[in-house]
């Protein structure tokens, strides 16, 4: 099966600041991807490289087998909706499809008609006088009806409100439900993707730390507790992500792909915010930074 | 036709609460042999999930005998769990009755009830396997 997305130690630079670096990815297709990381990590950076609308600095990035947005049939293949899931605030609903079916040549007029009607948007209302959740409806359907192959959303979800969430994820399940097309979508909250998402990638200041299918990730991630034991003392087959320690007990998350057998550690399962957690403050004790006790 | 509903905090994978559900529905008489499961579009669409998740938990239940896709059409129940067990339920809703007003009279409440049934059902069922 082909990649969706694949780079390889791709990387972009602001002046002086790398926004990624060495960024490498295999995303299979098929798969509804979550790419997490707080505010600042490279998440738009990912996204807008894969567009195209940034050119790498380092590395390569394939998209679709192909080179972000070198030409129109590769601009076809992919749609794109941007942070604020922006829309032209002074075209009406129905000058929105009228621009959308005329710049793409494979658009679905009867789909974006029937979603508009689904949605109850009045065709005639200008988008700038539309909530907050039926302006990001409004991009999201503009994004599907172009019949893209991969969808990638920034952030689409952040400034809605809980239900506008709810239902603007109800509404890009379904797409995918009927339409198989691949999605990318980012947030900085992992609470919000958990259950849309099969497919994860972490990624914290400027780099990738973790990616992978969801489900070998939880199963492969284990919460140790146990007497207070050394680093070094584990099994070459358990990586630590992180680590915190009283006099008395130690507390870890190993990443092992074999069960645990050391019986002095009670062991549990983590879910996926814990995970990513984890994750962040395995990069933030990487960079040497003040480590956190969370633990007592 | 049913419609599911997940727990987020039940600490139960989203696709087992399906399983669950539908099990659920089969041994109550909810759901009976040649009744269609909404499809994975209609789930989706109510309790925006991955699609996958909902056809792992469709295939988890094809697996297990309970129901089988008609391509084309949906996914439909060939078999009950509700059979000889439904007829049961009266009899023991009854005597299950008669046992809580007991429990009560002896001073213990819901929460200690709850706790108390738990821990007979999982010490019996572990005999059961040991």
């Amino acid at each position: 099966m082909t990649a969706v997305l694949e780079a390889s130690r791709l990387g972009k630079r602001y002046g002086h600041k790398w926004a990624l670096s060495e960024c490498t990815l295999a995303i299979p297709a098929g798969k509804v991807v979550g790419l997490v990381g707080p505010n600042g990590a490279g998440k738009t950076t990912l996204l807008e490289l894969s567009v195209g609308l940034l050119r790498p600095d380092a590395g390569s990035i394939a998209v679709l087998g192909g080179q972000p947005g070198t030409s129109a049939s590769q601009l076809a293949r992919v749609g794109f909706v941007a942070q604020e899931t922006p829309t032209y605030a002074g075209m009406s609903t129905r000058e929105h499809l009228w621009l959308g079916a005329r710049m793409n040549p494979s658009w679905d007029e009867a789909f974006a008609e029937a979603r508009i009607a689904q949605l109850g948007l009045d065709p005639r209302q200008k988008a700038g006088k539309l909530s907050g959740g039926q302006r990001a409806q409004l991009a999201l359907t503009l994004a599907v009806a172009k019949r893209p192959e991969l969808l990638l959303l920034d952030e689409p979800v952040a400034s809605l409100d809980p239900l506008a969430r709810r239902e603007f994820l109800q509404g890009l399940m379904e797409v995918v439900a009927e339409h198989g097309a691949s999605v990318i979508l980012s947030s900085h909250l992992v609470a919000d993707l958990e259950r849309v998402c099969d497919y994860l990638v972490v990624l914290v200041d400027s780099r990738v730390r973790v990616a992978g299918d969801i489900d070998e990730l939880l199963a492969s991630h284990h919460r140790l507790t146990g007497p207070r034991h050394d680093r070094d003392g584990l099994p070459s087959d358990q990586q630590v992500i992180s680590a915190s320690h009283t006099d008395k007990q130690s507390s870890l998350v190993v990443r092992a792909d074999g069960p645990i057998l050391d019986p002095s550690w009670s062991v549990e399962q983590l879910d996926l915010e814990d995970l990513v957690l984890a994750y962040m403050a395995h990069a933030v004790e990487a960079d040497r930074r003040p480590k956190l006790e969370v633990r007592s | 036709m049913i419609e599911f509903h997940l727990n987020k905090r039940s600490g139960v994978a989203p696709y087992q609460q399906i399983v669950q559900q539908v099990r659920h529905a089969l041994r109550l008489g909810f759901l009976d042999v040649d009744d269609q499961l909404p499809t994975v579009k209609e789930v989706v669409a109510t309790v925006a999930i991955n699609p996958n998740t909902v056809l792992k938990a469709y295939k988890e239940l094809e697996h297990l005998g309970l129901v089988a896709a008609r391509p084309g059409i949906g996914t439909f129940v060939i078999r009950t769990l509700s059979d000889d067990s439904l007829a049961a339920h009266g009899p023991l809703r009854h005597d299950l009755k008669r046992w809580l007003e007991k429990a009560r009279q002896a001073g213990l409440d819901e929460q200690s009830i709850e706790a108390l049934f738990r821990n007979v059902l999982w010490s019996t069922s572990a005999e059961g396997v040991a």
